[in-house]
């Protein structure tokens, strides 16, 4: 009874907050579609100056979509000048690899690309030799265990991001939500009345939790079938995995708030806490951590939440093969939930 | 008449500050009590342990007859703290409306006490415009009208009339004398202005956490043979250190 007119007056605040709405449901969707334009943009071919090299290996080099070059003499300068992304020199009968380095990723690729080009070309060139043995012609058949040669780094983002998303607006907005309450005098006036401690935190959970849960929808269906996100587990264990995120959120924003003397403060929390649990998030690779940055990990939410919704959502796994991670996110929000009961002790003890 | 509320040898400090030292007092129903005293005297303090938000160090606290703090009790007492303590996005009657969801009332009682309070604050008519749209005077009274709405036996209101003109002021008083003649109605209130604890039946004088003196004004400034009790307040203070 109590429980329901608090979670009302929360509905009637949120209801008339059309900004914090927005930011709650709209923004998400923004930076989701940006980012999935930013990962997902086309690469252009790199270009490639070639010297003295052999024309069979040019042919495979061009088959591989390298724009290939032909030079007489070039050097480092050639590449700056003409804007190439590398320079490849046969010298002394011996292959020589220059890159332009601007942006590591895009020499790597072409380091890559280029290397295999030669494997290719030497095989063919044995295969000729040595026409009386069956070499493999073809290329390599490639396979893949999750997804196929279609996926693109955002899809295996995206689990992580609707997981971040949900965590970040919900811990900012509960947080903030109860702060208002402390600041302006009314948590004082509600502990004046007969309602209980546990009854405040359940109404919150509550209230802001159904907030949480349409978010949560909304972030998780857009991602799926406007996005065209990878998703090959179950859209309801994918919402089941964020509300369990959003209720350790949920709990650990209106506990924080108890540490902030103003919205400002609250905001200050956001590096310190939020912002961490990125790196652990599965968007950087654990496994080359040192132990003791991968313990640092385990105590972090996000990570637990972000695997079990790239488990579901990109390798298809089920709820009980993700039990480990759902069972962490559950003990965070106890042990969150619980520690806001005492919290408000310090306004009265009963 | 039978006693509402009893203080015994309450003491409370933060950290090293005394902030209240072995206060004793016993408050009459049907009567207003005003704590008069300076800022930083300790009257919020012992307000808010009798409705049981702090605890004493040491001490006990009895109202109508149960030890504070006691979440029933709380159905009996109307709380104003300094802070008006509304939510601004809601409008007056949803304010009234929220906070009457909290007490044990009926339906009809709701209604019935929500419209009561919002008359008795003279506030009617603005009872659906949204409270940031409030001047300051309008907040105080609802604040107000929020204490009264379940019909609670002891009032306890913390400086109710700060940064309220002269003749709401008056207004507000003379409602509280009608809610204990009428209601016979106990009523705490804490204040610094003295023409204000001249209406109270009975004061007590807080300074540096311990009561000064206490009585009826009439007795107080007799006894110190002073004409109002701004002197009172002082020479008591005086006699004191």
């Amino acid at each position: 009874m109590r429980i329901a007119a608090l979670v009302k007056r929360i509905f009637q605040q949120m209801l008339r907050d059309k900004r914090t709405l927005a930011l709650l449901f709209v923004a998400p969707l923004i930076i989701l579609t940006l980012m999935y334009f930013l990962f997902n943009g086309n690469t252009v071919d790199p270009k490639l100056a070639v010297v003295n090299v052999d024309y069979s290996l040019v042919n495979v080099l061009e088959e591989a979509d390298i724009n290939v070059k032909q030079y007489e003499k070039a050097d480092k300068e050639t590449i700056v000048k003409d804007e190439l992304d590398g320079l490849l020199k046969m010298k002394n009968g011996k292959l020589e690899l220059t890159l332009l380095n601007r942006d590591p990723t895009t020499s790597k690729a072409l380091q890559m690309r280029v290397n295999q080009a030669v494997l290719h070309a030497q095989s063919k060139q044995m295969g000729q030799h040595a026409a009386s043995v069956n070499l493999p012609q073809n290329s390599i058949d490639t396979k893949y265990v999750y997804g196929n040669s279609e996926t693109e780094f955002f899809d295996v983002l995206s689990p992580v991001l609707v997981g971040f998303f949900v965590f970040f607006f919900v811990f900012l907005i509960s947080g903030i939500g109860l702060l208002k309450e402390r600041t302006t005098g009314t948590l004082e006036r509600l502990m004046s009345t007969p309602i209980r401690r546990g009854e405040i935190v359940a109404a919150y959970l509550v209230g802001f939790g159904i907030f949480a849960v349409i978010q949560t929808v909304i972030v998780v269906l857009f991602s799926i079938h406007v996005l065209d996100v990878v998703m090959v587990g179950s859209v309801w264990n994918v919402i089941l995995i964020n509300l369990l995120l959003a209720l350790v959120a949920l709990s650990l924003g209106t506990l924080l708030s108890t540490f902030a003397a103003s919205e400002f403060q609250m905001v200050q929390f956001i590096p310190v806490v939020v912002i961490p649990q990125i790196f652990f998030a599965g968007i950087l690779p654990l496994d080359g951590m040192a132990d003791w940055l991968q313990a640092v990990g385990k105590v972090m939410p996000i990570y637990y939440a972000a695997g079990a919704l790239k488990g579901v959502m990109y390798q298809g796994l089920s709820l009980s093969e993700m039990s480990g991670n759902i069972f962490a996110l559950v003990v965070f929000a106890i042990i969150f939930i619980t520690l806001n009961i005492f919290a408000l002790k310090k306004y009265r003890r009963l | 008449m039978s006693i509402s509320i009893a203080i015994e040898q309450v003491s409370k400090r933060f950290g090293k500050k005394v902030v209240l030292h072995e206060i004793d007092l016993q408050i009459e129903e049907g009567r207003i009590y005003g704590f008069i005293g300076p800022s930083g005297a300790g009257k919020t303090t012992l307000v808010k342990m009798i409705v049981g938000m702090d605890m004493p160090d040491s001490g006990t606290i009895h109202v109508l007859n149960e030890k504070v703090p006691n979440l029933a009790l709380l159905q009996e007492i109307g709380y104003m703290a300094q802070a008006d303590a509304l939510y601004a996005e809601l409008t007056g009657k949803e304010n009234l409306t929220f906070f009457a969801s909290l007490y044990k009332l009926n339906k009809t009682e709701m209604k019935n006490q929500i419209a009561y309070a919002a008359e008795l604050v003279n506030l009617t008519n603005e009872l659906n415009k949204k409270v940031s749209a409030y001047s300051g005077g309008m907040k105080r009274r609802l604040s107000l009208a929020i204490a009264l709405i379940q019909d609670p036996k002891i009032l306890i209101l913390d400086e109710p009339t700060v940064g309220i003109d002269p003749e709401l002021r008056l207004s507000i008083w003379n409602e509280l004398l009608r809610l204990k003649d009428e209601e016979g109605k106990t009523i705490i209130v804490t204040t610094h202005v003295m023409d204000e604890a001249e209406k109270c039946d009975f004061v007590a004088m807080v300074r540096d956490g311990v009561i000064l003196t206490r009585g009826t004004p009439q007795e107080l400034k007799t006894y110190y043979g002073a004409d109002n009790l701004d002197k009172v307040f002082l020479q008591a203070g005086r006699s004191h250190s």
